[in-house]
């Protein structure tokens, strides 16, 4: 997929959308949402290779597996929620948007307790 | 990479909006809002597929 491919799509996406809201906002918020998908699914293949090489550097250094998929998953969340919240924001509801955002860091707190965890656990262990 | 759902989406608001304007003018409002709803729900079902597509990659690839 190449870097040209993509901004046109996103400059025809955008164009109409324009054309789109004037008559029908709802369709344009649909058309938004179709072109990001196709942006990002397209993407992914790219990422996966990246993402492969860096496992493969994690498991070569001896680091816990546990802190590299935390990662991962806080990543994740932290697209999705990008995503949905920035939809929400599209459709004129940022009050949505907030609390989906909310939701996420909620999320990434949760995820990441056991890596706060092993931090106060040396803490403590340091402390005379 | 379908880049035609973009536009089958901007074809169908278009043609919706088209026929809707149509059917006010002649004077059928519950034929338009009718015809409004089965627009958003059929370009609903295109959009929801696409979603879970993406979320399926997503929780796949970040192992969530």
């Amino acid at each position: 997929m190449d870097i040209m491919q993509i901004v046109a799509l996103g400059i025809i996406g955008a164009i109409m959308a324009t054309i789109l809201k004037e008559y029908k906002p709802e369709y344009a918020i649909q058309l938004s949402i179709v072109a990001g998908l196709v942006i990002f699914i397209s993407i992914l293949g790219k990422f996966n290779q990246v993402l492969e090489v860096l496992k493969g550097y994690a498991i070569k250094a001896d680091i816990d597996i546990l802190y590299f998929s935390t990662i991962l998953k806080i990543v994740g969340i932290a697209y999705i929620t990008e995503f949905g919240a920035q939809i929400c924001r599209d459709a004129g509801e940022s009050s949505i948007a907030t609390k989906v955002e909310l939701a996420g860091k909620v999320l990434i707190m949760a995820i990441a307790v056991p890596i706060y965890a092993a931090l106060f656990d040396i803490i403590l262990k340091i402390m005379p | 990479m379908d880049v035609n759902l973009i536009f089958k989406i901007a074809a169908i608001g278009i043609v919706i909006a088209v026929l809707n304007n149509v059917l006010i003018r002649s004077g059928r409002e519950e034929m338009a809002m009718m015809t409004t709803l089965t627009g958003i729900v059929v370009v609903l079902m295109m959009v929801i597929s696409l979603i879970s597509k993406l979320f399926d990659t997503v929780r796949t690839m970040f192992q969530l």
